[in-house]
């Protein structure tokens, strides 16, 4: 059966703010699903807490919306129950980074085959605009009533540390681009990591769309507007990791990069690395036919609803003689 | 008091990583194999190296439930066992020991806790004895205990000798073999059993297992020349082979509840590192490959997560996808997953919960006993949803509940916490191989195949995961399944399972939800939810009635107490129930048994005056959360608690003269035991 774009809308009431970034991350990620024409139904959307956290109900594939910071191994258990399914998890920058920060960096130990987005606002929205991990030492975004005391999780870079298998950035109001970098994560066998830059209108009033989309002037020639975000495939840069010995120069290589801010800040894919096994092929090397006998497929009862189990062997070792 | 003359009683002690766990696994296999029965358990400390840990077997021709206080055979090589064990030594028991150790001081054990030291101090203080190891030789001289010497060093070099091997550092590592056939010699066993006894222990090993029963045969001929006078009265028992039982298993709790996971068709679980419930996952994935019937590979997949939340969340995703899932924890690691556990509760995800309890608060006694969850696992996650709580008594009830706990989950599509505890995974039966043939699963609504039908199951557009109508059990699909797809919330939802805050629409979710624990009540056999464990029937005038109510792991103690008190004497009516459901609480059916057998004996008995009911409740906790529960519940009062939250589980003992103090009217109403080392 062909699915149109439509097929992977749902009628719910979407309750964003006007101008919220959330939109398109949210078209980016439809878009990303039909163009990659994966059934509704074969697709799971697990989701974190907080505006970023409702996504799912707008997406028609499985919806699941869990708890705050939860949202990986929520996701996690599911595809490696069911290895055929497609898994994405969303949540927000407060939810992953913050109260998640540990299922953020064990997942990275793991590789499962997930692609997961962060919405990145440096607010927690929902709350009305407390300080979240990624906001800057010293900025005062509206709400806060003094300047943020913490210094910033490096999201990328942290990602690159924990294991993360791909590793890219994207920009809410750059739809088309984004769901390049969210297609490729999805067709990435692994982990894949995705940075959404994403414009609070309401509670973020430093990092908004007018400072993302605004410009400096070249030094020399003054004539020469230079965007702040620009794209690292269109700048030479390539993070995909060619042969094993690669890897510690690209992660490194990648940290670099993702420490440009204010001016400069790259979007697109920071790092690719293919050759890292995934958690299910190394179960798959414990356990024959992982993939195709997986736990959620595996007949438990007969025809009688008796077990499908013979256990005389483990009953054997426990035999007294 | 000697409890018992039917049962041995045999402990061996000594500093953890010595080798007391393999001394102990060849005695008890190789009384196992003898056919009798045995009762062992493990107490250790939370230590890796040096603290004291010992393990202490019941043995006999009939069946043991239980361990007792009194020890028949202590088993030796240090001073700290002979200090923290002799004075259990019953008149004319046997004390293996090393005489090199006496002249150890007993201030230089530093591992030695107060208790231990208080007990010696004040008995040696009592019989006049210095306060040193040959002050309690003495001692247990006078109380005609026989001492078997085991010069370890001594015996060592002349066994090297004999086998012409000098590698001492090797050689070292034989004393715990060497006590254990010194007690195996003591008790005129079969050699032949015990030389299989330690083959067994050392399978993977057949250069120790043999270096091993040499070195056992050697101790075990010294013994046997060195001691030849030592009484009868320790052997009669080995000497009865009970053909009978010749096809009995010997397993421990950490083996029978995932046993009974495999034949339930679990096949995935997760779990955080946490004694003592991580010998569960470790069975699970040391067997992960399975033998199906229908000549599939079936598997379990096995993972540890970086902590309880995450095993929790992602046991339910898992759950999501329509396989049988379960996270096995303490109650540490339960307090962590108690916001998930909602989250469950209000998606309607069937998820086994396997609690095993340690004493608590916070890390409390590590390694040690206690039943001090049951009111937060009633209770635990804010907000109100249906979830089973279940109990099994003992180690063989566990494998059978295991299989009835996930059919639970997924007939009434809510969490089930299957409550467990230290005390019965770690300790050790025998009984008869688990028939699980013809066990039944039962998996509740959930659609077969990768699509469903949305006209035939009553669909007018799409499917609605929380359909509304009289059952509160809506048809569930798994993730993946075509036509199904379905939305989950931490929300309150809708049908669809879309947020919402409607009232209507939160009041006919919270109704659809909790009317399941009224479903519960009236579906699940009332054998499952109450097993009257005893009752005797005497004849007669029965003027008084002992109703006794436990859950869990204290049923052994009270039966093998029961036992033997009506052996006695049978003038004293006695109805034992235990309590296995929980939560929802069985509170009509409980007082249902106990009034229909109030009835019956004011039917027998023909004087008019009423019977007097003496109601006790057995647990080891401080509040008695049993009795919070049953009087929150029902009209019942208790007459008697009997608690215990030292960490060291009830002994046969304990609640043997518990339970004599109540017969003759000499009982506090809350009894606080105290044993155990």
């Amino acid at each position: 059966m062909e699915y149109k774009l439509v097929d992977f809308k749902t009628p719910v009431h979407n309750d964003w703010c006007a101008g919220c970034g959330d939109f398109g991350i949210l078209n980016a990620i439809q878009m990303s699903l039909y163009e990659l024409e994966i059934p509704p139904h074969q697709a799971a959307i697990f989701s974190g807490i907080g505006c970023s956290g409702k996504t799912p109900h707008f997406i028609n594939t499985f919806g699941i919306h869990t708890l705050h910071g939860r949202v990986l191994p929520f996701a996690q258990g599911a595809k490696l129950a069911n290895p055929n399914l497609k898994i994405l998890a969303v949540g927000g920058d407060g939810d992953g980074l913050g109260i998640g920060s540990g299922h953020f960096v064990n997942s990275g130990r793991r590789n499962i085959d997930i692609t997961y987005i962060i919405y990145n606002n440096g607010v927690y929205g929902l709350t009305k605009g407390q300080a979240s991990p990624t906001l800057k030492l010293g900025m005062k975004t509206k709400s806060l009533p003094q300047p943020n005391v913490n210094d910033s999780i490096n999201p990328i870079a942290l990602a690159c540390i924990s294991g993360f298998t791909y590793i890219a950035r994207g920009y809410s109001y750059d739809i088309k681009h984004l769901k390049e970098v969210i297609k490729k994560g999805i067709e990435h066998v692994g982990l894949s990591f995705i940075d959404v830059l994403q414009p609070c209108p309401t509670y973020n009033d430093i990092n908004t769309k007018e400072w993302y989309q605004s410009f400096t002037l070249d030094e020399n020639n003054p004539s020469i507007r230079i965007p702040k975000i620009y794209k690292l495939e269109e700048e030479g840069y390539n993070g995909v990791v060619d042969n094993d010995e690669d890897s510690s120069n690209k992660i490194i290589k990648a940290i670099e990069k993702s420490k440009e801010w204010e001016n400069r800040i790259p979007v697109g894919v920071f790092y690719e690395n293919k050759n890292t096994p995934t958690y299910e092929e190394r179960l798959q090397s414990r356990i024959d036919n992982y993939k195709e006998y997986p736990p959620a497929l595996q007949t438990i009862k007969d025809e009688n609803g008796n077990p499908n189990i013979n256990i005389d062997r483990l009953i054997d070792e426990l035999k007294t003689r | 008091m000697v409890i018992s003359r039917e049962s041995i009683s045999w402990v061996i002690g000594g500093p953890q990583g010595s080798g007391v766990d393999s001394a102990s696994h060849i005695f008890l296999k190789s009384i196992a194999m003898s056919g009798l029965n045995v009762f062992g358990k493990r107490e250790y400390h939370s230590n890796i190296k040096g603290e004291h840990s010992y393990f202490s077997v019941r043995f006999s021709n009939q069946v043991v439930r239980s361990p007792v206080d009194d020890i028949d055979i202590l088993v030796t090589f240090d001073a700290e066992t002979i200090v923290r064990h002799s004075p259990f030594l019953i008149k004319g028991g046997i004390l293996i020991y090393d005489p090199d150790v006496v002249g150890k001081k007993i201030e230089d054990i530093h591992t030695l806790d107060k208790s231990s030291e208080k007990r010696i101090s004040h008995i040696l203080k009592s019989k006049n004895k210095e306060f040193s190891l040959a002050g309690i030789i003495e001692e247990l001289k006078e109380r005609k205990v026989i001492l078997v010497e085991l010069p370890y060093a001594k015996l060592i070099s002349r066994f090297s000798e004999e086998i012409q091997d000098h590698s001492l550092s090797k050689l070292a590592r034989i004393t715990n073999v060497m006590s254990l056939a010194a007690s195996l010699a003591v008790l005129d066993f079969d050699i032949p059993l015990m030389e299989q006894g330690i083959l067994d222990t050392f399978a993977n090993k057949p250069t120790i297992a043999e270096l091993n029963v040499k070195a056992a045969n050697f101790t075990y001929s010294y013994v046997k020349e060195k001691f030849g006078a030592i009484p009868e009265k320790f052997s009669f028992v080995t000497k009865i082979h009970n053909e009978v039982n010749s096809n009995s298993i010997i397993a421990q709790g950490n083996q029978t509840s995932p046993l009974g996971k495999i034949v339930a068709g679990c096949r995935f679980q997760t779990y955080y590192p946490i004694t003592p419930a991580t010998d569960d996952s470790e069975y699970l994935e040391s067997n992960q490959i399975l033998d199906q019937n229908d000549k599939n590979s079936g598997s379990v997949v096995v993972i540890q997560t970086e902590d309880e939340i995450a095993a929790i969340t992602m046991a339910i995703g898992a759950a999501l996808t329509g396989v049988r899932a379960c996270t096995t924890t303490s109650g540490p690691g339960f307090s962590l997953m108690a916001e998930a556990l909602g989250w469950a509760g209000i998606n309607e995800v069937p998820l086994l919960v396997s609690l095993y309890q340690r004493a608590g608060p916070s890390t409390g006694l590590p390694t040690r006993q206690e039943q001090g969850d049951l009111l937060f696992a009633i209770s635990a996650g804010h907000g109100e949803f249906p979830r089973i709580v279940y109990s099994s008594g003992d180690i063989e009830e566990s494998f059978y509940d295991t299989i009835r706990v996930f059919n639970y989950a997924d007939i009434f599509q809510t969490p089930v916490i299957h409550m467990l505890d230290k005390y019965l995974s770690n300790s050790i039966i025998t009984c008869n191989p688990f028939e699980y043939k013809n066990l039944k699963i039962e998996r509740g609504k959930i659609s077969k195949g990768n699509s469903i039908d949305i006209k035939q199951q009553g669909f007018t557009d799409h499917f609605k995961r929380f359909k509304l109508s009289g059952d509160p059990i809506s048809l569930r699909v798994p993730l993946g399944t075509e036509n199904g797809i379905f939305w989950n919330t931490g929300d309150e939802h809708d049908e669809m399972g879309h947020i919402t805050e409607d009232p209507e629409t939160r009041i006919s979710m919270m109704e659809k939800r909790l009317s399941k624990l009224e479903l519960i009540r009236s579906r699940i056999p009332k054998e499952e939810q109450i097993t009257i464990e005893f009752e005797n029937n005497t004849n007669g005038n029965v003027k008084k009635l002992i109703v006794i109510v436990s859950w869990g792991s204290t049923k052994g103690a009270i039966l093998d107490s029961l036992e033997k008190i009506t052996e006695a004497d049978d003038t004293i009516q006695f109805l034992y129930l235990q309590i296995k459901l929980l939560n929802p609480f069985p509170a009509r059916l409980l007082e249902e048994i106990i009034d229909n057998k109030i009835e019956k004996l004011n039917t027998i008995d023909d004087t008019s005056s009423s019977i007097e009911t003496i109601i006790t409740i057995i647990e080891m906790n401080y509040l008695s959360q049993l009795d919070v529960l049953i009087k929150q519940n029902t009209k019942l009062q208790s007459d008697h608690n009997i608690l215990k939250y030292n960490g060291r589980p009830m002994s046969h003992t304990e609640i043997y003269n518990s339970l004599i103090n109540i017969i003759n009217n000499q009982s506090e109403r809350r009894v606080v035991l105290k044993d155990g080392v």
